[in-house]
């Protein structure tokens, strides 16, 4: 059923971890579980059936991201694409260097894909921007294989300078990586990368879809084992329909982008307006004007992060953390520290079609009393 | 140094609401020395100090904050 704001219901604002399935998805994912099931490789008519709709969905992931279809393949996640963005890539200028420049607010799962290798870090402001003089310096040092940005960051929403920073890999030579996860069906990513990663359940999609670009003439090495039809790509089949369904969407998605970012923007500045004037010692988080249309965050002093969210969880709002007692790592959120702002007492609040003003109404009047809660009861 | 606050063992946010709840103990330009060894414990005591306009003086050590009242 598709998502909507019921007024005595719970209200979902965790739209940067998934978004509820859009409609569209939803009506392609049941008749592609119909007509998309058999094996595209095979040449009896189910079969010329399933590749025809794989053809038609790449075509048209393809139109939407503005590339070459054959530059397009899927991963079983927006994790898998992006790791095997970075291990491929890597592979691929093997013979240039062995080194991964990234920014210091990549998603995790870039960071352990780095891990695997040598690494240059390089940071962010306290509004969370790449430091674009540092970028330059490192991605022209020696030994550059590969560098990894992401396009807007998934736990404070700021923009970052893709442009600018693919122009300085593009005088050093060295292909940029871009994780476009938040970026994509929401706001153009500039262009200048080489490679580019997005996650279908970021976007409306189901969720089990990653999608990776590699631009023509970018040597790029799977990081697995070849398969017997020399696809690029993950190894094995993929899930069709989840496939067709993710590219209707992401067409749905984006047709309706500009007019969604504009009433989501105003709902985020809203947050961001109405969090700094009613709750004492709170710290908004992120750039105010560069940053996605769908994403706030904010930080509560001594406020423990997980009784929050239970807090919220209860008033019927869910809702995302960055604080260390919310991580299963237990350490804090490497994206806050990077920027050096306050990381416990963290809320992330992510909008999507779904949300209404009334959701957003209804989150600000019952956020200040929770907080004054249980901050009462840490006897402050 | 002025007053010790040994935090150590106590997670996130329980050093800085130590902090904010003890300094008022000691005079304007004195010294709170924090013993904290909660891995959120470096960035959100200097958060907390640009926030609360205090001084983070430093960290002579491992797990230890020096912290200066300036209000």
């Amino acid at each position: 059923m598709e998502y909507t704001g019921d007024p005595a219901g719970p209200v979902y604002l965790d739209a940067a971890t998934a978004v509820p399935l859009h409609p569209v998805a939803r009506e392609a994912l049941l008749a592609a579980l119909d007509d998309g099931w058999a094996d595209p490789a095979r040449l009896y008519s189910a079969g010329r059936r399933a590749q025809q709709l794989s053809d038609a969905a790449r075509a048209a992931l393809a139109e939407a991201l503005g590339v070459r279809v054959d530059e397009v393949s899927f991963w079983p996640s927006g994790t898998a694409a992006a790791q095997a963005a970075v291990l491929g890539g890597l592979a691929g200028r093997a013979r240039q260097g062995d080194t991964l420049v990234h920014s210091a607010i990549e998603h995790s799962a870039v960071l352990h894909a780095a891990a695997r290798g040598k690494a240059v870090e390089v940071g962010v402001d306290r509004l969370g921007r790449l430091d674009l003089d540092a970028w330059d310096q490192a991605v022209s040092a020696p030994g550059v294989a590969l560098a990894s940005l992401i396009s807007a960051s998934h736990e404070v929403g700021t923009r970052q300078p893709v442009a600018a920073a693919a122009s300085y890999c593009d005088e050093a030579g060295v292909p940029l990586f871009v994780d476009a996860a938040q970026s994509v069906g929401r706001v153009d990513v500039p262009p200048g990368w080489s490679l580019l990663s997005a996650s279908s359940h970021k976007w409306g999609g189901p969720p089990g879809v990653g999608v990776l670009v590699v631009r023509k003439g970018v040597r790029w090495i799977s990081p697995y084992p070849q398969d017997d039809l020399y696809r690029p790509g993950t190894p094995g089949g993929i899930d069709l329909p989840a496939v067709v369904a993710a590219a209707a969407s992401l067409r749905a998605v984006r047709q309706e982008a500009q007019a969604e970012g504009v009433r989501l923007s105003a709902l985020v500045e809203r947050i961001r307006t109405r969090v700094a004037a009613t709750v004492p010692d709170v710290e908004v988080v992120g750039d105010p004007d560069q940053r996605l249309p769908h994403l706030v965050t904010f930080s509560c002093l001594y406020v423990d992060g997980e009784a929050l969210l239970h807090a919220l969880d209860r008033a019927g709002f869910a809702v995302s953390s960055g604080s260390s007692c919310t991580a299963s790592t237990l350490r804090p959120s490497h994206v806050l520290e990077a920027m050096g702002v306050l990381s416990h007492g963290n809320v992330r609040v992510s909008l999507h079609r779904g949300t209404t003003e009334a959701d957003v109404e209804r989150f600000l009047a019952v956020l200040p009393g929770l907080v004054e809660g249980i901050r009462r009861e840490a006897g402050l | 140094m002025d007053l010790l606050l040994d935090c150590r063992g106590l997670k996130c946010p329980l050093p800085i609401i130590r902090l904010a709840q003890r300094i008022g103990e000691v005079p304007v330009g004195g010294v709170v020395r924090v013993l904290a060894d909660d891995p959120a414990a470096a960035n959100d005591i200097a958060a907390w100090c640009r926030m609360k306009h205090q001084e983070l003086v430093g960290s002579p050590g491992p797990d230890t904050f020096d912290v200066r009242r300036l209000s």
